[in-house]
């Protein structure tokens, strides 16, 4: 049996530490020194053959150096996986710029984009929604609404018939019947939906939408109306917007009047006047109609045109734009 | 109603410019869409007279001519044909600007030096007469500006009437309206009764005196159709939007524009005997003014001679008793329709005539005799002629009876919102021209004949708001009683589910409720479509019985632009004829075109394929946790692959189909790249069930896999249904991890590899029992499939 010492077995592992280049040679360094068979270990088995007096210190320095290999090995064990690490993440880096990998995204049209908005400035006051089918009977969208049979008002609606005399609705305001004659007041609805009317050209299209709105309480005026249309407007369009009222023929609301509101370009070139929206006090006929008592009860009535908040919102200049369906088009709004 | 501002301001004592009278008018209802110069800016072109003309020293076919214009003789070059000694024509004076841009300067033409230029009518922008020099009347003061002297200085009010303002449909009445918003006085000319000079008289006879109870009639003779319109009557039609067709028809025209009362003129020899006013009889035919012959119906009111029908009351004339070249002898006529004898006729007949677009709205019933009078005074100021007396028949029973509505003035302001006086609102009445008595606190109104849109208290409330003006009504900031809307937890809310496609990678598309018929036969969709009677073209022709024609069209659209891969929804409503009734539904549909991702630095993504489509519409489910038990089965629907088509059943309910589309449908709508597309019944995906919390296990899950062969038609789903009827719910899951045919599997089966979580509530299970668990499921499946587990 050689007798080596602890401090040339430490300076040799030392060395032998230093020089491994991975985390395997590295085991290898520590079996081969501190493992069950390792010749620091095997100097600590030989310590029963020396001398009573000697062992204690001799135990003490094989210790000594047991522990300052532990700890080299442990230290370099560090800097190998720090070093295995970086070298992974290196391999592993990706061009960040790279766009992600995915489908286009989606969107809504910005018509119901627009109608959305709308209908949450109205839930906010408390107009719920209410709705009605788009084939409609005479009565409701004529009839019940104080259109006299023959009257040149049905002509101011290009109708679309089926051939039962049945036709597509022409306006929401059928949703005011079909609502007023199921309930007595207080009414509060806003009423959206697809509107027909047999016009094609450049500012018209065949359908577009409506949100209808009307309000039947015992202490409603014309002073509410003009307050709710204005405080509407200036807060769909985020803006404190001139609006004026001027007078107008509905045969469903009288007084009636139409909506127009100063309107300043993108470019910023000096306001006009838009028309927007159209409304007035509900016709006392029309509540008859659906049995409410017109004496007791007094309301409004407003119509607006989706796609016309659409356009001015967005600076849409094409009504048809809406209905082409392009995805180049529909894709600005999500 | 187009009308111009002189003739408006020669009725109104006022001192309004055009723009502001349009601005009034738009600010009471009456909206003025445009108001449009009667003609260019012509400063410097002045009223010339030729006082010699002498042929050019150098050229053939100019003129040197000598001109007294503004101040001094000028010479001036000119090559019209119609210039001659004594012309008056207009003198564009040096330093003038044309309407076209050319600036007048003095000029040598072939060595003569021209200090002006006289004008044509294209020339001045006042007309189309191109072949010479603008010919004015022989009194036209000289050095007179041609604007005043034309009354050029003019604009045309263009007014958008709405239907109940019919009363306005004149100057008279737009004049009225005028004074009463401006509170001026009006200034009507003098209109006195005609003494007659003749004594003829023709029988009027009505037999419909509901529908025409005042008919006046007048005889004049001698009438010179051949005179000229006075140029002040032709401006003033022209104005208007009318045609001068000689001095007859032009005074209908004038009075009917300037009272309202559309009147008709008839060639008096051509009458047989008198005039019967009745309804066309069934089979009755006429030519009309414009040539047509048609067939007339048995509510067309006539107006006939003993013979036949002259003319179709208040629409039009007819051909052959109008006033001709050759005629010296006229009836005219004055009559009083009843709106609804009128409306829609004209339409019928495709006519748009301005005599039935008052009738139709409805005449003054009183104005008749006024607007004879009137016509007898023009006609014979300019054609000269001896009349009859006014020959008159009425049913004054048939009259519109007088009005008188009761006016409460607290009503008044409950529905205005507003503190007015009666004193006021009295006021505003009687400026426009209704009688108002007080009595009980309410006021009594009697509104003039010509407003016929006065009927009730409401109609007087809108009058005072418009005239007091809408700007200076209060406002009020909204308010009301709080109310909460309830909405129910189990309803998705519509807008939600489209912003969950839209996160999806879904574009909302808006498409016509409206197809063309072949669109939905194509997909064998067509069997409940409902036609429009009258479409606006065969492509919108029918409605939709499905959201798919629209899909379809749209993805092709953009497949076109070179568009690849996308994804489309629309939700929107269907239309179903059925037996019995009409059918509305509501639908989802969903697109997917192209690749499940797009093209990548690091690969593309694989092609879309039903499974993505289905698992589209499996996660749509589930985030919303739809209502009801969801099954699948094949589909049979025509518009899809037979082999990749599958109905949805929410419990046991047909809710809608997708799949891949068939390749003739994909063929049809001009689509070359698979497409996948699902249609679902909105309604069933917006109710969803309510969370409701069951207490999980908190013993371990165990899992079992096994691998079955089974016939190939063995549907995955029916299989899975067989477990977890077999192993109760101790299954907490199973699911299919692996589908193989090939190699190692007989031909004609598949293997499935079948993943099993077992777990049991209350405690944890042995290996035996799963052993036993699976055993039960093996055997199971082997009974029911002839599975066989797979070696």
């Amino acid at each position: 049996m050689n007798h080596t010492s602890p401090d040339s077995l430490l300076e040799q592992a030392l060395e032998l530490v230093a020089e491994s280049g991975d985390t395997r040679a590295l085991d290898d360094v520590r079996v081969r020194f501190l493992g069950k068979k390792g010749a620091l270990t095997g100097l600590l088995k030989q310590l029963g053959q020396l001398p009573p007096a000697e062992r204690r210190e001799a135990g003490q320095a094989v210790n000594r150096s047991k522990q300052v290999l532990e700890a080299a090995i442990a230290d370099r064990q560090g800097e190998l996986e720090a070093a295995a690490l970086a070298q992974r993440l290196a391999a592993e880096a990706v061009d960040v710029t790279l766009p992600g990998r995915q489908h286009e995204a989606g969107g809504q049209h910005p018509v119901n984009r627009a109608l959305d908005r709308i209908l949450d400035i109205f839930a906010q006051l408390g107009f719920s929604v209410a709705t009605g089918p788009e084939v409609e009977d005479d009565h409701h969208n004529f009839g019940a609404l104080n259109f006299p049979e023959h009257h040149p008002a049905r002509a101011m609606h290009d109708t679309f018939y089926l051939p039962d005399g049945r036709l597509l609705r022409t306006h929401t305001s059928p949703v005011q019947i079909r609502v007023m004659s199921g309930m007595q007041p207080p009414v509060r609805i806003v009423a959206p939906g697809r509107v027909f009317r047999a016009d094609s050209d450049q500012t018209h299209t065949p359908q577009f939408h409506q949100v209808e709105g009307l309000l039947v309480d015992t202490d409603v005026t014309f002073a509410d109306l003009k307050g709710l249309l204005s405080d509407f407007v200036n807060a769909f369009f985020e803006d404190e917007l001139e609006v004026r009222l001027r007078p107008s023929y509905f045969p469903f609301t009288e007084p009636s009047a139409e909506v127009d509101v100063r309107w300043t370009e993108a470019d910023g070139s000096p306001g006009r006047w838009l028309e927007v929206l159209g409304c007035g006090m509900v016709h006392p006929n029309v509540l008859e109609n659906c049995g409410i008592d017109s004496e007791k009860y007094t309301g409004y009535a407003f119509g607006l045109g989706v796609e016309r908040f659409a356009m001015l919102r967005y600076r849409v200049d094409d009504l048809r734009l809406f209905f082409e369906n392009d995805l180049n088009f529909l894709r600005q709004f999500r | 109603m187009k009308i111009n501002h002189h003739w408006l301001r020669s009725w109104v004592q006022t001192d309004l410019d055009a723009p502001s009278i349009a601005e009034r008018f738009t600010l009471a209802g009456l909206e003025v869409d445009e108001v449009v110069p009667v003609a260019p800016a012509l400063d410097g072109v002045v009223v010339g007279e030729i006082l010699t003309v002498e042929p050019h020293p150098d050229a053939d076919r100019l003129r040197v001519c000598r001109v007294r214009g503004d101040s001094e003789e000028k010479t001036i070059v000119c090559g019209a044909p119609n210039a001659r000694q004594g012309l008056k024509a207009p003198l564009a004076t040096l330093g003038t600007v044309l309407p076209g841009g050319l600036k007048i300067k003095p000029a040598k033409l072939r060595g003569v030096a021209s200090e002006g230029m006289l004008c044509s009518e294209p020339e001045l922008g006042l007309g189309d007469e191109a072949s010479g020099l603008m010919e004015l009347p022989a009194d036209a003061p000289v050095g007179e500006t041609l604007t005043r002297y034309l009354g050029l200085d003019d604009y045309v009010l263009d007014i958008d009437l709405t239907p109940n303002r019919a009363d306005c449909l004149s100057v008279r009445g737009l004049a009225r309206e005028l004074a009463a918003l401006t509170g001026s006085a009006l200034k009507a000319p003098e209109m006195d009764p005609v003494e007659a000079e003749i004594d003829d008289r023709v029988e009027i006879v009505l037999d419909a005196p509901a529908d025409c109870p005042r008919y006046i009639g007048r005889v004049i003779r001698g009438v010179d159709v051949t005179a000229a319109t006075p140029l002040w009557m032709v401006e003033a039609l022209r104005r208007c939007g009318m045609r001068s067709l000689g001095p007859v028809v032009d005074v209908t025209n004038y009075v009917l524009l300037e009272l309202g009362q559309p009147m008709h003129a008839f060639d008096l020899d051509k009458l047989e005997g008198g005039i019967r006013v009745r309804r066309a009889k069934s089979g009755e035919r006429m030519v009309l003014l414009d040539g047509r012959d048609v067939a007339l119906d048995p509510d067309m009111l006539m107006i006939c001679d003993a013979q036949r029908p002259l003319a179709i009351g208040g629409v039009i004339g007819g051909e052959d008793s109008g006033v001709g070249a050759d005629t010296t002898d006229i009836l005219l006529e004055s009559a009083w329709f009843n709106p609804a004898s009128i409306v829609g006729r004209a339409r019928r007949l495709g006519l748009a005539t301005e005599s039935a677009h008052r009738f139709e709205r409805g005449v003054d019933p009183t104005l008749q005799r006024l607007a004879m009078e009137r016509a007898t005074a023009l006609i014979m100021a300019i054609a000269g002629g001896r009349p009859g007396p006014v020959l008159e028949q009425v049913d004054g029973g048939h009259l519109p009876a007088e009005v008188s509505v009761d006016l409460r003035p607290e009503r008044v302001n409950r529905v205005l919102g507003t503190e007015l006086e009666p004193g006021e609102m009295v006021d505003i009445l009687e400026r426009l021209g209704m009688q108002v008595s007080e009595g009980n606190g309410q006021l009594t109104v009697s509104p003039p004949p010509s407003r016929r849109d006065i009927a009730i208290e409401v109609d007087l409330i809108e009058e005072i708001a418009r005239v007091h003006g809408y700007d200076r009504l209060p406002t009020r900031r909204p308010r009301g009683r709080l109310r909460l809307i309830a909405e129910s937890e189990t309803q998705l809310p519509e807008r939600k589910l489209r912003h969950q496609l839209a996160a999806r990678g879904f574009q909302e598309i808006i498409t016509w409720s409206f197809v063309a018929q072949d669109e939905l036969s194509r997909l064998g969709l067509d069997a409940s479509a409902q036609a429009l009677a009258n479409p606006l073209s065969r492509d919108l022709a029918v409605l939709r019985t499905s959201l798919l024609p629209g899909l379809l069209k749209t993805a092709a659209g953009n497949a076109r632009r070179r568009q690849q891969d996308f994804r489309l929804f629309e939700v929107g409503t269907c239309f179903q004829r059925l037996d019995q009734g009409f059918r509305e539904p509501a639908r989802l549909s969903l697109l997917m075109m192209g690749r499940v991702h797009g093209e990548h630095a690091q690969g593309a993504g694989n092609k879309i394929d039903f499974f993505d489509i289905k698992g589209e519409l499996e996660h749509l489910l589930a985030l919303n946790r739809t209502a009801g038990s969801i099954r699948y089965l094949p589909s049979r629907q025509p518009w899809l692959h037979p082999g990749q088509g599958a109905e949805i059943l929410i419990d046991d309910s047909p809710s809608g189909a997708f799949g891949q589309l068939h390749p003739d449908c994909l063929a049809a709508f001009d689509l070359s790249e698979p497409v996948f597309v699902a249609e679902l019944d909105l309604d069933r995906l917006l109710r969803v069930a309510l969370p409701v919390y069951r207490a999980g296990s908190r013993f371990p899950a165990i899992r079992r896999d096994l691998a079955v062969v089974v016939a190939d038609d063995v549907q995955a789903a029916a299989l899975m249904d067989a477990i977890r009827e077999i192993a109760g719910e101790k299954v907490e899951k199973c699911f299919i991890f692996d589908e193989y045919r090939g190699p190692g599997v007989e031909s004609g089966c598949k293997s499935l590899a079948i993943g099993l979580i077992i777990r049991d509530l209350w405690r944890t299970l042995t290996d035996r029992e799963v052993d036993s668990l699976i055993e039960a499921v093996v055997s199971g499946l082997e009974k029911r499939f002839s599975a066989k587990l797979r070696g």
